[in-house]
């Protein structure tokens, strides 16, 4: 009896366990191209990276070590890279914080009940799928001194505008109120996030009394917060490395008032095939925003409130 | 007044109540979203005026908003100096070839990730998410080594055969979570039933998850579609050239022939205004059906 009982489990067992491994065996061909494309693109590429910044190469004659000379010349010698940090950081932190609050307004306005929902989303997002080339076409004549509309609508209210892209002082904060249209992305990730609020949450503040902007503070921003979130992160990381803007509006200038750190290592690599000076740069952008990344995924534990039931 | 407040259920009983806070709310909402929609829509705006114009009302002061009549020569005549339907068909292959290398190879990732039990799966796809915040820029000397010491340079490969590997870290997350939310017991049923993951993947999952693949393809085929950066690095010959890169061509005769260039500014951008205007209903649905959230 007893040794029955003891024997029962046991070919279950046996069956379970080679279930077991055969999902297992499963789940690893299944992520399989992933593990590969990590192990090449991903992985491989870093490392090939910071190998190659220690080298002199211009692809074409034989690689010459030079130790640490790439990182000494950039951080010590080149007067450019450091104006390309500078304009890369006045660019991020207007361009974040600007595109994060018009994104939530429009997002808040859009999530109301109106008439002709579909027509105003689709509005407001449209600049988004316009390919950044044409807007920066379009956005030279906008900024044009003589023909274009600024100018004009300023002339009109007896104001002589400022040169704008041709102007070493106006050309950056021109790039980035620029960037401000783009924001669809940003709204739509709001937009899901408000649509994701229980009503009742509302429903629960209005029966005890609070007004339309006690609501707001006390619900849609704790319960937004992980959209803010990941949209202050997302936006930190694709504005460090902008480049189509500049590259089609100003070429980095005037006197490289708008170069930005991907410009500068695309011009490095492609227009004066120096490879290892560009993963130099390359590295040091990544260790950027690594370091940006890191720092606020540790000051957002305790402001970032997440939902118990998120799924 | 009560006709033109009757199409706005909410405008319409603050009005029944005397609510005028209400009503004044209402009606700021409403002029909030006809000038802000104006603000936004403005260089589209703009690109279509231009486009259509006769040269003589390019660059006058003031400015031409309407065209007085329409020169539908602006969208032929640069195809005759340029081989703008080549770079239309070049970025047509490109973009449809990622997207779908894309939405092929994640699949399978994110059904691991969602499904499937095995050792090592949290860490795995933590490193999943760590790709999302990777800045790609940061890969682009050794992958441009990479891809020239294979030959691949002036070639369509090194825009798309990433894409078959699952790289796209966010991709991967959006499946996962999509998948997550289906219930279990389709696993279970398909089980009994003697099927492999593969045609449960396939027969089951798949159809469920159209909305999310639906919202994806949008997402990345306007992605890809204007992607600037990849192709002028890859692509040096003009035989190759994508639309974004080519409209580059127009821009020495910028200032001269601003309508020509807007036309084909148009041309580049009309797929993907295309696509939005048709899919916005289910896009938008879609977006809040997936809950692109963390």
């Amino acid at each position: 009896m007893t040794t029955t009982v003891d024997r029962l489990p046991q070919p279950a067992q046996r069956r379970r366990l080679s279930l077991r491994a055969r999902e297992e065996l499963a789940a690893y061909l299944l992520i399989s191209p992933w593990i590969i494309g990590f192990l090449i693109f991903v992985a491989g590429g870093l490392l090939f990276n910071f190998g190659l910044s220690f080298f002199q190469t211009d692809l074409l004659s034989s690689a010459k070590f030079v130790g640490l000379n790439n990182y000494r010349q950039l951080l010590t010698d080149d007067r450019l890279f450091w104006q390309a940090v500078r304009v890369t950081s006045i660019y991020t932190f207007a361009t974040v914080p600007l595109q994060t609050l018009l994104g939530l307004g429009v997002a808040l306005l859009l999530n109301q009940k109106v008439w002709g929902i579909g027509f105003w989303r689709t509005l407001f997002y449209l600049p988004s799928v316009v390919s950044g080339v044409a807007v920066g076409m379009i956005w030279l004549w906008f900024y044009h001194p003589d023909l274009g509309l600024f100018n004009l609508l300023l002339g009109q209210l007896g104001i002589e505008g400022p040169r704008w892209l041709v102007s070493q002082r106006w050309a950056l904060p021109s790039l980035i109120f620029m960037n401000v249209w783009g924001i669809g992305t940003i709204m739509l990730i709001f937009l899901a996030g408000l649509q994701g609020i229980q009503r009742e949450y509302y429903e629960a503040a209005r029966i005890d009394g609070a007004n339309n902007r006690q609501q707001f503070w006390a619900i849609t921003i704790p319960m937004l917060s992980p959209h803010i979130f990941y949209n202050v992160v997302l936006g930190i990381i694709s504005s460090y490395q902008v480049f189509t803007s500049s590259f089609v509006m100003t070429e980095g200038g005037p006197n490289n008032a708008t170069l930005t750190l991907v410009l500068f290592l695309y011009s490095r690599a492609f227009l004066m095939a120096r490879f290892g000076y560009a993963a130099a740069i390359a590295w040091i952008l990544f260790l950027i925003i690594l370091v940006l990344t890191v720092f606020l995924l540790r000051s957002s534990r305790g402001t970032v409130f997440y939902e118990g039931r998120e799924g | 007044m009560s006709v033109l407040v009757g199409f706005d259920p909410v405008l319409w009983g603050a009005w029944r109540r005397r609510d005028w806070g209400g009503v004044a709310l209402r009606v700021l909402v409403y002029l909030l979203l006809v000038s802000g929609g104006f603000v936004f829509a403005l260089p589209a705006l703009w690109m279509l005026s231009t486009a259509l114009k006769p040269l003589s009302e390019v660059n006058t002061l003031p400015p031409v908003w309407i065209p007085t009549r329409i020169e539908w020569a602006n969208f032929t005549e640069p195809f005759q100096e340029i081989p703008f339907a080549r770079f239309y068909q070049n970025t047509l292959v490109i973009t449809l070839v990622s997207v779908f290398g894309m939405l092929l190879s994640c699949t399978p990732v994110a059904y691991a990730f969602a499904r499937l039990r095995f050792r090592g799966r949290n860490v795995l796809f933590v490193l999943v998410l760590a790709t999302v915040m990777l800045p790609e820029h940061a890969t682009l000397v050794p992958m441009y080594v990479f891809f020239a010491n294979l030959g691949w340079i002036n070639t369509i490969l090194p825009l798309t055969v990433p894409r078959f590997f699952a790289v796209d870290g966010f991709v991967v997350f959006l499946m996962r979570q999509f998948f997550l939310t289906l219930p279990s017991e389709l696993d279970d049923a398909c089980k009994i039933d003697g099927g492999s993951h593969w045609i449960f993947l396939t027969r089951i999952l798949v159809p469920l998850s159209m909305p999310m693949y639906g919202v994806i393809f949008i997402l990345y085929f306007v992605g890809y579609w204007n992607d600037f950066f990849y192709p002028l690095v890859f692509l040096n010959n003009m035989e190759n050239y994508t639309v974004a890169l080519g409209l580059r061509l127009f821009q020495t005769r910028y200032f001269v022939e601003t309508n020509t260039m807007m036309a084909m500014a148009l041309l580049a951008s009309l797929p993907t205004i295309a696509l939005f205007f048709i899919a916005q209903r289910a896009f938008i649905q879609g977006i809040v059906l997936t809950g692109v959230r963390r």
